[in-house]
């Protein structure tokens, strides 16, 4: 087939991305975009196999083979609170297959490219290097998440030096690769470096940070396709990659904002220290009333608007289904039930609403924190199942605490606040939360999953 | 430098169709956006293909032959998965 109407195919190809990624802009048509998106790649990947590069089709075929099965069962068998895992290792693999990609280019002869040497060297070092990183460091995110790899922050004295060194030696070895392409050990001392660097990234972050990370890998895979575009001088990578770094980015900012912190603050800044604020005793002592299941239906009984803040704990105890089922009740008794849902609920951005979606909680309940803060008091009772930090009035107001002017949910004015949680400890923020002593407030200890059973049980025995 | 310039030039103006579009996406289609995009990032697959199937040195080939497994999880997973979540979002 002629390359002009290969790149015509790239082209609609192209299109078919974007159109796929507005057809997100809507849950009603987002079904169709993913489509449109994957029609596009079926397309791009029939043209590529037209090209006359190509001599044997029997190892792509394996390729594709051996991926698509792997991929097929991981998408099948996956469980939806499971799922930031699997994006992250997604991440990965878009990392390290443009590691790979660079890397072969790098050793084709040049004979069937006309891409300009130097574009063709800085291209391969960038791809190599931002590929290694997203790849090592999607493997850590994934292991955090797993719960392989301890996902609390780790951190040791010296690490920005560490970090520093490392990362001048990686551009060291980048700069190799452009000056003289065809020394092997070069990109692979340059992947290694980088590989080395992605660890180290993401080690030091805590879990509850985890969505800014997965994000930003998700930013930088788009990244390493886009320069493995430049790579191979081909459009339809450019444009995509472009696409998917400019979406993880603004995941990132959403996600940052969401906590008040700025991108550097999350990636390299530690949560300043406890020391100063009061203690758990001092806040808890003597106020925190708990009550039994039984009590709590009877508040819903008398309810009429009920507002459900899910948290990434809903998630850990699998208590969507239940939660749902109780919404479900309280709305044949002609109760309003709506979720609130925190940007940085949960470990990847939009957590919480795919959870509530697999119960069949339908998405225009599904309340974004800024339009259902706006009439919380209002609400009759507030459920906070398994969320801590996203709930503590102390970001409003006190100043020096490590969440201040982060935004919250503003359980707080709702008449009552039922607080679902194993114990009185401390969230991700280290600090104690005074929403729990509030007068309003009463704490159900337990299993999310249980207490909740128990309420829909206890509701249907009223 | 011409052929950079061009190559440049489509990459600054998708990274603000990029923008344009993913900043009106709703925070609830946050997680399928993240899978989706993923998914879509799988086009790196074009180069593997042509790596794998061009078969210059074994070296090569090999390298090719790895990057379209891993593209190809990422495309066929990562569509999958996006697709059975959001055939999960229903209306009331």
């Amino acid at each position: 087939m002629p390359g002009v109407l290969i790149n015509i195919g790239y082209l609609i190809a192209s299109v078919l991305f974007i159109l796929g990624l507005k057809g997100l802009t809507h849950p009603r048509t987002a079904v169709r975009g993913n489509l449109l998106g994957a029609t596009g790649m079926f397309l791009a990947v029939i043209l590529t196999l037209a090209n006359q590069r190509i001599v044997s089709y029997e190892m792509i075929l394996l390729g594709i083979v051996i991926g698509g099965a792997i991929g097929a069962v991981l998408a099948v068998k996956i469980q939806m609170t499971e799922m930031p895992e699997l994006v992250a290792l997604f991440n990965g693999f878009g990392g390290i297959a443009s590691v790979l990609v660079a890397g072969a280019a790098l050793f084709e002869s040049a004979d069937g490219t006309d891409v300009p040497i130097i574009q063709l060297t800085i291209a391969i070092a960038i791809s190599g290097l931002i590929g290694a990183v997203t790849f090592w460091g999607s493997l850590v995110a994934f292991g955090k998440l797993k719960g392989l790899v301890n996902e609390s922050a780790f951190l040791f004295s010296g690490q920005q030096v560490i970090n520093g060194v490392l990362a001048v030696i990686t551009l060291g070895f980048a700069a190799w690769v452009v000056i003289d392409p065809t020394n092997g050990f070069a990109y692979w001392g340059l992947v290694a470096a980088a590989s080395m660097l992605g660890v180290l990234l993401v080690m030091p972050i805590g879990g509850a940070d985890m969505p800014v990370v997965v994000a930003l890998l998700n930013s930088y895979s788009g990244l390493a396709a886009a320069a493995n575009g430049f790579v191979l001088s081909n459009n339809v990578l450019i444009i995509t990659g472009s696409l998917v770094g400019a979406s993880g980015l603004i995941l990132c900012q959403i996600m940052c904002k969401a906590m008040n912190r700025s991108l550097t603050n999350v990636l390299f800044g530690v949560l300043a220290p406890v020391g100063g604020g009061p203690s758990a005793d001092d806040v808890y002592a003597g106020k925190v009333k708990s009550a039994s299941p039984e009590e709590v239906a009877l508040l819903f009984d008398a309810a009429r608007r009920v507002a459900i803040v899910p948290g990434y704990g809903m998630a850990v105890s699998q208590a969507q289904h239940p939660v749902a089922s109780l919404a479900a009740l309280l709305e044949s008794r002609g109760v309003t039930v709506e979720y609130a849902i925190h940007p940085v609920a949960g470990r990847m951005p939009g957590h919480m609403n795919v959870l509530l979606a697999e119960a069949n909680v339908p998405y225009e309940a599904l309340k974004e924190m800024d339009e259902i803060n706006e009439t919380f008091d209002q609400v009759d009772v507030a459920l906070v199942i398994g969320a801590n930090d996203v709930v503590n009035p102390v970001a409003r107001t006190d100043p020096s605490s490590p969440i201040a002017g982060m935004p919250i949910i503003d359980v707080d004015k709702a008449k009552t606040v039922v607080i679902i949680k194993r114990s009185l400890s401390p969230g991700f923020a280290g600090i104690p939360n005074p929403l729990f002593a509030l007068d309003n407030s009463l704490m159900m200890f337990g299993d999310g999953k249980k207490m909740v059973l128990e309420m829909v049980a206890a509701l249907k025995d009223n | 430098m011409e052929m950079f310039i061009m190559a440049f030039t489509i990459f600054v103006l998708a990274i603000f169709v990029g923008f344009e579009i993913i900043t009106k996406i709703p925070p609830t289609l946050h997680t399928p956006l993240m899978s989706g995009s993923n998914a879509i990032s799988g086009v790196t697959l074009v180069g593997a293909v042509l790596s794998a199937g061009a078969q210059q040195t074994t070296l090569t080939t090999v390298l090719g032959v790895l990057a379209v497994i891993f593209a190809t999880v990422n495309v066929v997973g990562g569509f999958m998965v996006t697709n059975r979540m959001l055939s999960m979002f229903k209306k009331k």
